[in-house]
């Protein structure tokens, strides 16, 4: 034991790490917008839809579901550029990655969601003349996002959490920058104990405001 | 008259197995059908192929003397556009009432007249308010589903119906998951359109509605129209033997007189 701990020595890179927050903040909102949206697409597409449109979703979704995220940001840094003709930021790898990896993830979720309604709510909106994406958008998908909330919210989580692999290609997020200061105060205990404290201060309140809007939700059922 | 509905040669097949084996039906404006015959016996399949919620195998379906689809190289196909538009003018009750729980009673009415027809929110919600009224709901249209009895919620699924201003209801066994005391509510509220004109198809195992409500009573047996006739001639005096011992194992019914 012994260990003096220091803190102060951080928190004086505050700026650093705000700036590191913010990126977080960026990555995380462009990447859960396009995840989910893209998720809810794929969702429908492997739910319905011809031979045609289902097995391509398929294959998407088990590759990006069955290959770890950090080796996909990797790859979208080093390799793609040597097929594509312009240069890959670190941004733009890391987004890639995660954005595809929910996408893959999230769409299970949508298509589950949507599968579980009863074949009953389907048959009454084919019976006053809907069409399929009628009845997805006013009949289908009010009632199972509602089922849907809880297992997105932990999706959600899990992307802003994901955020922190960007490190791997040094886009300026929390654990980068964090990274920037144990190495040059080298104090790595400190400094990684500080990017927990952060995510747990941003996350455990949102999490929070999801369960009481999952009962809020339940109770008009 | 010419039939509102006419099917034709009839057939259906789930896989290897053949539910409807050609059938014949013309139903005339005002109405009322009853379709009858045990479990299997392709009633319900008979009445969603009217409506398309399952495609014939072959045979043809007009409605007000049009054939639904087109013939393409000796086969009828069908357009998902041409059957919604032919839902909407076909109304269907289903025996789970199906109400969608996340709208009121008001918006389970208003949904397919705003969202399928394109009518105003104003205009479709003054029809519902009337199609409700008809089914003696008015008072419950900001309940959600959820607070209605069994009866209830399928007389909104009726009203929802009726907003679409059909042409032709089908009722699929719309009593049989109801409580016995809610029965009457529902029977009733059918034999009120049926009197008002409303042509009506109706698959039930409620053979005092068949008797005093029916026009027609049609008795189906393995994919097939066994007998057919009169409420008085198929239930009072059943040619088939098939027919009457069905309606013995109906012990409840007692002919009148």
């Amino acid at each position: 034991m012994g260990y003096q701990w220091d803190f102060a020595t951080v928190l004086s890179y505050w700026d650093v790490l705000l700036g590191g927050g913010l990126a977080t903040l960026r990555l995380f909102a462009v990447t859960v917008t396009l995840g989910l949206g893209g998720g809810l697409v794929m969702g429908m597409l492997r739910h319905a839809g011809s031979p045609v449109l289902r097995y391509p979703a398929t294959a998407f979704v088990e590759l990006f579901r069955n290959t770890p995220v950090l080796v996909q940001i990797i790859w979208f840094y080093f390799a793609l550029p040597v097929l594509v003709p312009f240069d890959i930021s670190p941004f733009l790898a890391s987004a890639m990655g995660i954005t595809l990896n929910t996408i893959a993830f999230s769409s299970e979720i949508f298509r589950g969601g949507i599968q579980s309604m009863e074949r009953g709510q389907w048959e009454a909106a084919k019976a006053i003349g809907m069409n399929h994406a009628q009845t997805m958008r006013r009949i289908i998908l009010p009632q199972a996002i509602k089922r849907m909330l809880a297992p997105l919210t932990n999706r959600g989580i899990e992307v802003f959490k994901m955020s922190t692999l960007a490190s791997i290609v040094s886009y300026p997020e929390v654990l980068n920058q964090a990274k920037l200061i144990a190495s040059m105060e080298y104090n790595p205990i400190e400094s990684y104990t500080t990017v927990a404290i952060i995510f747990f201060v941003v996350l455990f309140p949102i999490v929070q405001a999801t369960y009481v809007l999952e009962r809020r939700f339940g109770k008009s059922d | 008259m010419q039939p509102i509905v006419q099917v034709q040669d009839l057939h259906k097949n789930f896989g290897s197995l053949e539910v409807l084996r050609g059938i014949d039906l013309d139903v005339t404006e005002g109405e009322t059908v009853v379709l009858l015959g045990s479990s299997g016996s392709g009633k319900s399949t008979l009445l969603r192929c009217i409506n398309f919620m399952e495609e014939p195998s072959s045979g043809i379906i007009r409605l007000h003397g049009k054939a639904v689809g087109q013939q393409r190289n000796g086969r009828t196909v069908y357009r998902g556009a041409e059957l919604c538009k032919l839902r909407t003018r076909i109304g269907m009750v289903f025996q789970h009432f199906n109400l969608f729980p996340h709208m009121t009673v008001l918006q389970n009415v208003m949904e397919g007249q705003v969202t399928v027809l394109r009518r105003s929110r104003e205009e479709a919600e003054a029809k519902a308010m009337k199609q409700l009224a008809r089914v003696g709901l008015d008072e419950k249209a900001r309940e959600f589903p959820a607070r209605l009895s069994g009866g209830q919620k399928q007389r909104v699924a009726i009203a929802r119906a009726l907003a679409m201003d059909p042409e032709v209801m089908l009722f699929d066994e719309v009593t049989s998951a109801l409580d016995p005391e809610l029965v009457g509510e529902v029977l009733k509220t059918m034999r009120q359109l049926a009197e008002e004109g409303m042509t009506m198809i109706c698959v039930t195992h409620e053979l005092g509605f068949a008797y005093h409500v029916a026009n027609r009573v049609t008795f189906l047996h393995q994919g097939q129209i066994l007998e057919e006739g009169t409420p008085q001639e198929v239930l009072g005096a059943p040619k088939a033997q098939r027919v009457r011992e069905f309606l013995e194992g109906h012990s409840l019914f007692k002919l009148p007189g």
